[in-house]
C-alpha cells in the first residue's frame, strides 16, 4: 500500500525535478594560450553564465588528455595563442571547443550552450565598439567523433545486463530453495553455508562471463565501438562488477521471505536506480544533492564510469583505480552481510 | 541400559516473551520409533528444530547421536536425516538425480551412491521411473522416496516431520513399513505426526501440551494411565487441557 502510494510521488520528483538533460553549472576546463585581455573576457564570460563553471585551468595538451580521461570535466574551452591579436586585427578568431562524446547527448548540448555563449559575447562586443567581431567556434568530439549512440549505450546495458542476471536471478534462486522446503533439508545437511551460498553464485557468474563476452564481441564487430583501453583490465572490472551484483542478489534472498519480494526488490530497489542514477540515462552532475548522494551507492554508477573510462577513453587502472576501490569495497560489505544474515537463519 | 541416541534436559526455546518450548527433559533409545505428538502450535516442530542443529536453544541441555547441540551441531548433521512437512525433493530433477544430489551433499563416494540407489529403487520399486522427473511422480511415492533419501546416507537418526500428511491410508502403511525397516536397521526414528493411528505404531510416544511434556510412555501403558480406548481418547484428553490456540 505505502509502494503504491509512494511510488507515483517519488516517481514525479525524481523524473520531473531531478533528471533534466539541461545544463547547469557543468565542470569544463580551459586552456588559455593567449592571456590576453579579450581571451580573459571571453573566459569571464563562460564563467558568468549558469551553464558553465571552470573547474580547471590546463597549460598543455597532455594536461587536457589527462583531465577528461579521469572524467572531472565534459568539455574544454581552448584559446589560441593569437585570439586577441586576431581579434584585434581582423575582427576574427577561431576558438575551438573540445567535448567528451563518450555521451554524444551531453557532448551535443554542451557544444551548443557553449557555442550560444560564444554568439552572446560576439554580439555584445560588436555592438560595443560597433565593428563586426566574428569569433568562430571549432567542435571538436572527443573519443567519438561520429557522435554515435553505441559508445554510451554499450557500457550502460553491460552493467544493466550484468546486474540484472546476477542479482535477480541469484535473489530468486535461494528464496525459491526455501519456498520448496529444499533449503530446510540443505540447512540440517553437513553442508556449509559458505558452500551452498558458492554453489548457487558460480552458475550466474559463469553465465555473465558468457554475457561479457557477447556484448563486447558484438560491440566490437557489430557496432563498431573499439575497445580502446586494455582488454584484460576491462574483463577484470566486469568479473568485479559481477561480483558485486551476485553478493547484491545473495544478500536480498537471505532477507526476503517470497520470490516475488525478491523480484520485486531487485526490479524497483535495483534496476530503477540503475537506469536512472548510474549516469547512463542521466547525467549525474546536473542532479541535486540528495539524488548525487543516492547515486553514490549505486554499484553500477561507478562499473559504467569504468567501463567509459576503460573502453571509450581508453584509460588504465591509474584512472578507474577509485571506482575499483569502492567496488571492491562493496563486494566485501555484501558477501560479509549475505553470509552473515544467512547463518544467522541456520543458528 | 541401551544405548541413548538423544537425551534432552530441560531444553528450551523462547522467541521473546513466547515460550515455544519450557523445559523438556526425555531420552530416546537407540533403534526405537519415537512418536512426537502434539497440536498445532505445542512446539512440536521448534522442538525438532533444536535437535536438528537447525536453531539453538534458549537453555537446557541436549546431546543427540552423543554430541552437544550448543558445541558439536556440524556432528549432529552428519549424523541424522531429516525429511520435513514440506516435500522438499527438487521436482525438476530424475529419482535418480535427487538420490545423486542428496547423497553428494552428505559425501557418501560414487559407488557407495550406485550401489545403495539400486538398491532403493528396487525397494520402491521406482527402477522403471529412476529417470523420470519428480514432478511426474504421485504423491506417496514422493513421499516414500523423500524417506529414502533422508536415511540414505544410513544416520544414526532420522527425524520426521509430519511425513505422511496428505497421503491415503493405504500409502501411510506402506510408508511406516519403511520406517519399521529402518528401525529394524539400527536407525532411530523420530517422528511427529496428527494421526493417532500412526502414534499406536510407534514404540514410545510424548504428547506436547502448550510447549511441555505431559505424557510420555508406549502407546498400551498411556492408554491404561488415562483410562482411554485409543491413542484419540489420550490425545484429545491432554489438548483439552491447552491454553494456547492454534496457529
Amino acid at each position: 500500500m505505502f509502494i503504491l502510494l509512494a511510488m507515483p510521488v517519488v516517481q514525479i520528483i525524481i523524473f520531473g525535478f531531478a533528471l533534466t538533460n539541461e545544463v547547469k553549472n557543468t565542470a569544463i576546463a580551459v586552456w588559455d594560450q593567449a592571456g590576453d585581455p579579450a581571451a580573459v573576457s571571453l573566459i569571464a564570460e563562460m564563467e558568468a553564465s549558469r551553464y558553465f563553471e571552470i573547474d580547471k585551468a590546463v597549460s598543455s595538451r597532455e594536461e587536457l588528455d589527462k583531465v577528461f580521461r579521469l572524467g572531472k570535466i565534459k568539455m574544454a574551452l581552448v584559446l589560441p595563442a593569437r585570439f586577441g591579436s586576431d581579434l584585434g586585427h581582423f575582427n576574427k578568431a577561431s576558438v575551438q571547443l573540445i567535448a567528451d562524446a563518450s555521451d554524444p547527448n551531453v557532448a551535443n548540448t554542451l557544444t551548443g550552450y557553449a557555442a550560444a555563449v560564444i554568439g552572446d559575447y560576439q554580439v555584445r562586443i560588436t555592438q560595443e565598439r560597433r565593428q563586426p567581431y566574428t569569433i568562430k567556434p571549432e567542435i571538436k568530439m572527443l573519443y567519438n567523433p561520429e557522435l554515435r549512440g553505441a559508445y554510451n549505450f554499450v557500457p550502460g546495458v553491460m552493467a544493466m545486463v550484468l546486474l540484472l542476471v546476477c542479482t535477480m536471478m541469484t535473489a530468486i534462486t535461494i528464496v525459491r530453495e526455501r519456498e520448496t522446503g529444499t533449503m530446510e533439508i540443505m540447512l540440517v545437511s553437513p553442508a556449509r553455508p559458505l558452500r551452498i551460498i558458492m554453489a548457487k553464485a558460480v552458475p550466474y557468474f559463469l553465465l555473465s562471463v558468457v554475457n561479457i563476452t557477447s556484448i563486447l564481441l558484438l560491440s566490437v564487430y557489430v557496432l563498431d565501438v573499439p575497445i580502446k583501453g586494455s582488454l584484460l583490465l576491462l574483463l577484470g572490472e566486469s568479473f568485479l562488477f559481477t561480483l558485486v551484483s551476485l553478493s547484491l542478489g545473495l544478500l536480498i534472498s537471505t532477507r526476503v521471505a517470497s520470490q516475488q519480494t525478491a523480484l520485486f526488490i531487485s526490479l524497483v530497489g535495483l534496476l530503477l536506480p540503475t537506469v536512472m542514477l548510474s549516469g547512463f540515462m542521466f547525467p549525474i552532475e546536473n542532479m541535486p544533492l540528495p539524488l548525487r548522494t543516492v547515486s553514490r551507492v549505486v554499484p553500477a554508477r561507478w562499473y559504467y564510469n569504468i567501463v567509459r573510462a576503460v573502453m571509450i577513453k581508453g584509460a588504465g587502472l591509474a584512472t578507474v583505480w577509485k571506482e575499483t576501490l569502492i567496488l571492491t569495497g562493496m563486494l566485501l560489505f555484501f558477501m560479509t552481510v549475505a553470509i552473515r544474515s544467512f547463518k544467522i537463519r541456520l543458528a | 541400559m541401551r544405548e541413548k541416541v538423544i537425551i534432552a534436559e530441560k531444553l528450551t526455546k523462547r522467541f521473546g516473551d513466547f515460550t515455544a518450548v519450557d523445559a523438556i527433559s526425555f531420552d530416546v533409545n537407540k533403534g526405537e520409533i519415537f512418536g512426537f505428538l502434539g497440536a498445532n502450535g505445542a512446539g512440536k516442530t521448534t522442538a525438532m528444530r533444536m535437535l536438528s542443529g537447525l536453531s539453538l536453544p534458549t537453555s537446557g541441555n541436549a546431546t543427540v547421536a552423543g554430541f552437544d547441540v550448543y558445541r558439536e551441531n556440524e556432528k549432529i548433521k552428519r549424523n541424522i536425516g531429516y525429511m520435513s512437512q514440506k516435500f522438499s525433493l527438487y521436482e525438476d530433477l530424475t529419482v535418480r538425480e535427487n538420490i545423486r544430489f542428496y547423497a553428494g551433499i552428505y559425501g557418501k563416494s560414487s559407488s557407495f551412491i550406485r550401489d545403495k540407489t539400486t538398491a532403493v529403487l528396487q525397494r520402491l520399486h521406482l527402477t522403471g521411473e529412476a529417470d523420470k522427473l519428480v514432478k511426474s511422480l504421485p504423491l506417496g511415492w514422493k513421499q516414500k522416496l523423500a524417506f529414502s533419501v533422508a536415511i540414505f546416507h544410513e544416520p544414526r537418526l532420522v527425524f520426521l516431520d509430519e511425513p505422511t500428511g496428505g497421503v491415503d491410508p493405504v500409502t501411510r502403511r506402506e510408508f511406516w513399513q519403511l520406517i519399521y525397516e529402518a528401525a529394524a536397521e539400527g536407525i532411530t526414528v523420530f517422528v511427529t505426526t496428527h494421526y493417532m493411528d500412526e502414534a499406536e505404531y510407534c514404540d514410545r510416544v510424548s504428547i506436547m501440551v502448550d510447549g511441555r511434556i505431559d505424557a510420555l510412555d508406549s502407546p498400551s501403558v498411556l492408554k491404561q494411565q488415562f483410562g482411554a480406548r485409543s491413542m484419540d481418547d489420550v490425545f484429545l484428553k491432554l489438548a483439552r487441557k491447552a491454553q494456547r490456540t492454534a496457529d
